[in-house]
């Protein structure tokens, strides 16, 4: 391993400054979701709980949230699925086509999209939406997700089928296979993990999405977590305990997600950027 | 086999940024019949004193984001690039504000700055307990903290990443030549890590235009108007107050924005290509 030598004690400081700034509110949320209202009001905010209880968790499990966690699962899914699999498609197309003017246009446009706020095309998306009778369905949050996916995907995934040799497609052509083979059998072994990073950056932003289905639902029985997180708020704002243990409830799958795979995580949160 | 990723995006890419445009010309209250408006739309938010306040308020909190998400993310992400045991062990920590939702960080400050029942008030500390959201400069200020907290620790990823690529032999060289760890910081990491500094600040600059989850739950753009930037207003203009043309016309300003500052920053730090080959 390599060892660099570095601006030690001002970053070192920062480090655990910083520690401090991000570890200080979670750390209040996760205690303070275990406290009674009056124990709230009476205790030191950082004090563990005199009396734990576990009353809050069970008024959010009991407003609906099983059924909300289940639309964000059904939401993430729904889009990550078939996102992931049109823009490997695409990317494998663009890559094994170069030099067709058609695919580059497409390339082209798709590398529009990144540089476009797309939050910005939200009006007409509502329209679309709206005429296409999809208001107020998880489908409607689904088909513009995965549009907006759509330029990153292709972007990361043609630079990691660039990355194959030419030489192995070639004496797989030679050997009879089909671009659908060649597809199959070598471009998506050997971009797996590119795969996982674009599904879980993707994964992540849908997941915590907010915008979309504020304005594209409006039945409770179409809530997601997000949406489900401010309309609790709403409701018992005066009660904190029970709203963060809304917030600790609603985050915990994406903790334990983190707690199992943390590299690929991280890897995939910075799909494209870093690397 | 272009084709479906094509079509999804034409269809609920392309076609709604034409669209947008279309409808900065329209009348359309978001139930009823769409009819063209010329540029009464256009006219009406133009000569709004609402918007120049809306477009300052957004420079405001992008150029004051960036400002102190830069430096700090430089630092931690240098200092994330070592790898001793304890960094990686902080590493872990560092990272949980990507996992929240804007929805759910805006909920949580919300609750941790109340002055009546937040942490001010728990621990009754007098500085604590300030109208923090109920007062237009400090409201401001919360949602820079707030974004700030949300996005360093993305911003020092990516900086951790730069710095890994830097040779080694380029410290080495400088050592020898006497040089502090200081001097290395300003002359070898903050100069090699160029690209990666376009690519982080492009990526700030370009996202404040899409703040809305966060302002939206944690001040609805209060008090007043004093945290609604573009993203809202073109919210409140459109799915408020069913004024969606005068909301396109926001939309398409939004887009001009953000594509003029991408393009801005690819020019000050060459391509982007360049930044992408940077760090594979």
């Amino acid at each position: 391993m390599r060892k660099l030598v570095r601006l030690n004690w001002l970053g070192g400081s920062a480090g655990w400054l910083w520690l401090v700034i991000v570890m200080v509110p979670l750390y209040w949320i996760v205690v303070t979701s275990f406290k009674d209202q009056s124990a709230y009001f009476s205790q030191n905010p950082f004090a563990l709980p005199n009396a734990p209880t576990a009353a809050n968790y069970l008024l959010v499990i009991q407003s609906d949230f099983p059924r909300y966690f289940v639309n964000s699962v059904i939401v993430t899914a729904g889009t990550i699925i078939p996102a992931v699999t049109i823009s490997f498609l695409a990317a494998y197309a663009i890559v094994r086509g170069a030099g067709s003017r058609f695919l580059a246009g497409a390339n082209g446009l798709f590398l529009m999209g990144l540089a476009i706020p797309l939050q910005a095309t939200i009006i007409p998306v509502y329209l679309l939406i709206i005429r296409m009778r999809l208001y107020d369905s998880l489908l409607a949050i689904v088909l513009p997700s995965i549009a907006f996916a759509i330029p990153l995907s292709v972007l990361v995934l043609t630079n990691f089928i660039r990355d194959v040799p030419k030489e192995l497609f070639e004496s797989m052509r030679v050997d009879g296979a089909t671009e659908w083979g060649m597809l199959r059998k070598l471009a998506f072994p050997l971009t797996r993990p590119a795969l996982v990073t674009v599904a879980i950056y993707n994964g992540l932003g849908v997941w915590n999405g907010f915008l979309l289905p504020l304005i594209l639902t409006q039945s409770p029985e179409q809530r997601t977590l997000p949406l489900a997180l401010w309309t609790f708020q709403g409701q018992y704002s005066v009660n904190v305990p029970a709203v963060l243990a809304s917030v600790v409830l609603t985050t915990l799958p994406i903790v334990i997600l983190y707690a199992v795979g943390r590299r690929q995580l991280l890897s995939g949160l910075t799909a494209g950027f870093s690397r | 086999m272009v084709f479906p990723a094509l079509l999804m995006f034409v269809v609920f890419g392309v076609l709604p940024l034409i669209g947008v445009l279309v409808l900065s010309f329209a009348q359309w209250d978001g139930l009823g019949a769409i009819r063209p408006a010329g540029m009464a739309n256009w006219g009406s938010v133009l000569s709004d004193p609402g918007l120049p306040h809306a477009i300052w308020v957004t420079f405001e909190i992008m150029i004051l984001s960036w400002a102190v998400q830069t430096p700090v993310s430089l630092l931690i992400g240098t200092f994330l690039a070592g790898r001793q045991r304890y960094r990686g062990f902080l590493a872990v920590l560092y990272f949980v504000p990507l996992l929240l939702s804007s929805a759910a960080i805006a909920i949580t400050y919300k609750a941790l700055l109340d002055p009546n029942f937040g942490l001010g008030a728990g621990l009754k500390i007098g500085f604590l307990t300030q109208d923090w959201l109920g007062e237009s400069g400090l409201a401001v200020a919360v949602v820079i903290f707030v974004v700030s907290w949300q996005f360093i620790p993305f911003h020092s990823l990516i900086y951790q990443g730069g710095v890994r690529q830097i040779p080694t032999s380029m410290y080495e060289a400088a050592a020898i030549d006497g040089a502090g760890r200081i001097r290395q910081f300003f002359s070898i990491t903050v100069p090699q890590l160029k690209y990666t500094i376009i690519t982080s600040s492009t990526l700030m600059v370009v996202g404040s235009l899409t703040f809305f989850d966060l302002i939206f739950v944690l001040t609805a753009g209060g008090p007043g108007d004093a945290t609604r930037v573009l993203a809202l207003d073109m919210y409140k203009r459109g799915f408020q107050a069913n004024l969606m043309g005068p909301a396109s016309v926001i939309a398409v300003l939004l887009v001009l924005i953000g594509l003029a500052l991408a393009l801005l920053l690819r020019r000050l730090g060459g391509s982007t290509t360049a930044s992408q080959q940077e760090g594979a």
